[in-house]
């Protein structure tokens, strides 16, 4: 019997005292250990205080001078994002039909699983650094680098659609002896075209901030005029690309947003 | 009985109205349009697009077998990768409580805390992990701090935004009896809002974490420590047997953070 008390308190996090203080214990000791043993220069940081306000003095007031070379970045971002969703969806509608467990045989699926998650396993800047040494730079290697990071995402997300599909539909239009490429058009893709369209747009929009990173180490687009711009020292003018990149993607993010909303 | 006719309009069944069909058709040329302007304009050496699979093929070539003589200092880097990822999460949830408490429309204390707090929350998840980045490593120079500092500026947008949310849908009625009790604005939070988004709270920084060990993989590309500085040079140095092996950790590692965070939502939530 449990002593009875007069206050009360909250229950532990984790009940087993044993099991909470090893967790914590454990928990303190990696912060401790690694904060300690981190290669971190503290000199550099502490002179890092003067240098930002040399940076953010040298960013203010951005200098939208070269808007001709800030239009003509942003163009091409546009226009690999473009390219890299076209790509991107189109190859992974196939891709997502290998890789929904319902209606491919198992090694198919697996083959499917494996692509997905090897096109999800790099950060795209990896890609594009291996694309840019492939096929040279500029905005072709940042289309190949986003075409495969979209069909990581899309591929996914609509594998796992395709795998909530109402069966009724397919078994209906097998039964009246429809032939395979009938049955797809008219029972699976109806079910999944309104989430397909949705992340489409969601990837359009994905692809257009991606683009400005891939653009950092060659990949084309805006930011390489950033990356160029912070090589340069031209604080003023990489303020003003920012802000344009800000800008834009709060932008496309409401446009893509109300566009998703009209079509549910 | 009505005919088909009748209720259609017209004899055979279709499944759009001409209206319909022409929105439909109008999107698509849409999207032709654009898909042909970009592929018209875009300044691309076609030479090289032909070439590309070729290219690629010989890259692959060249990196196999990989070259496992450099695993210890891979590994080592590895794990700063992932201590980078860890600090800067854990850094980047406790900053961010305060800026969700003020983002949320039900506890934030007056309108001009809550677009302080939004602002905060949309600049932070505006600006890549990258581009804060290369801010950073311009600033602090080249190594860890730069890093962390980049991912926790990135993070506590992400984390701050879906903690506000949570707290917004909090069911209001514990705070409120603590309230009618005379509690303090302390213990509302700690025994009323706390407890109700704490599921989402571990959810959220699980999630965030997985997020951040793959951005910490391609900061050291731009000098902010991490995988990603013997990544660039290998690549540097055109050493593709060491930039495989490179390549075949990162995934293992993207892989176990994908074993790990599901095990711990699991165990937790």
């Amino acid at each position: 019997m449990s002593t009875p008390r007069d206050t009360w308190s909250k229950p532990p996090f984790i009940a087993n005292p044993v099991l909470r203080w090893t967790v914590y214990l454990g928990v303190i000791a990696y912060f401790g250990w690694v904060g300690l043993t981190m290669p971190i220069d503290w000199n550099r940081v502490a002179a890092g205080i003067e240098r930002a306000g040399r940076i953010f003095g040298g960013a203010f007031p951005p200098s939208f001078e070269r808007s001709g070379l800030l239009i003509d970045g942003f163009l091409e971002s546009l226009k690999i994002a473009i390219l890299a969703t076209a790509g991107g969806v189109v190859l992974s509608i196939p891709i997502a039909f290998m890789a929904a467990r319902n209606i491919v045989p198992l090694p198919v699926f697996y083959l499917g699983r494996a692509i997905i998650i090897v096109a999800r396993s790099f950060h795209p800047v990896i890609v594009a650094i291996v694309f840019v040494k492939a096929v040279g730079f500029g905005p072709f290697a940042g289309v190949l680098t986003l075409i495969i990071y979209s069909i990581g995402f899309v591929a996914k997300m609509l594998a796992e659609r395709i795998e909530e599909i109402d069966f009724g539909q397919v078994e209906a239009l097998r039964a009246a002896g429809a032939p395979y490429l009938s049955t797809l058009f008219y029972a699976i893709f109806p079910q999944i075209m309104p989430r397909q369209i949705g992340l489409t747009i969601y990837q359009l929009d994905s692809n257009l901030r991606a683009s400005a990173v891939v653009g950092i180490v060659g990949a084309g687009g805006i930011g390489a005029t950033l990356a160029n711009a912070f090589g340069r020292y031209d604080y003023d003018f990489a303020l003003a690309i920012t802000i344009v990149i800000v800008a834009v993607i709060l932008l496309s993010e409401a446009v893509s947003g109300i566009i998703r909303k009209r079509i549910q | 009985m009505t005919s088909i006719r009748e209720q259609f309009g017209r004899d055979d069944w279709t499944r759009f109205t001409p209206k319909q069909k022409l929105t439909r058709w109008g999107i698509l040329v849409g999207c032709a349009l654009a898909i042909v302007w970009a592929l018209s304009s875009i300044r691309v050496v076609w030479a090289w697009v032909w070439g590309a699979p070729e290219q690629i093929g010989d890259l692959f070539g060249r990196m196999y077998p990989p070259d496992p003589t450099n695993l210890a200092t891979i590994l080592k880097v590895l794990w700063d990768t992932v201590n980078i990822a860890t600090f800067a999460t854990a850094f980047a949830v406790l900053l961010s409580l305060p800026v969700a408490y003020i983002a949320a429309q039900n506890t934030t204390p007056n309108r001009a805390t809550l677009w302080l707090g939004r602002l905060i929350l949309v600049t932070s998840r505006s600006v890549n992990t990258i581009i804060w980045a290369l801010l950073f490593v311009a600033i602090f120079g080249p190594g860890v701090v730069a890093g962390i500092v980049a991912i926790m500026f990135r993070s506590v947008g992400f984390i701050g935004k879906l903690l506000g949310e949570a707290i917004e849908e909090i069911d209001k009625r514990p705070v409120e009896a603590l309230e009618a009790t005379g509690a303090s604005r302390f213990k509302v939070i700690v025994y009323a809002i706390i407890p109700q988004v704490m599921p989402t709270f571990w959810a959220v920084a699980i999630l965030r974490w997985d997020i951040n060990l793959r951005e910490s993989t391609v900061l050291g590309l731009v000098g902010a420590g991490g995988i990603g500085i013997i990544l660039q040079g290998a690549i540097d140095t055109f050493n593709w047997p060491e930039v495989a092996t490179i390549l075949l950790a990162i995934i293992v590692l993207v892989i176990l953070g994908e074993v790990v965070s599901a095990f711990l939502r699991r165990r937790i939530l």
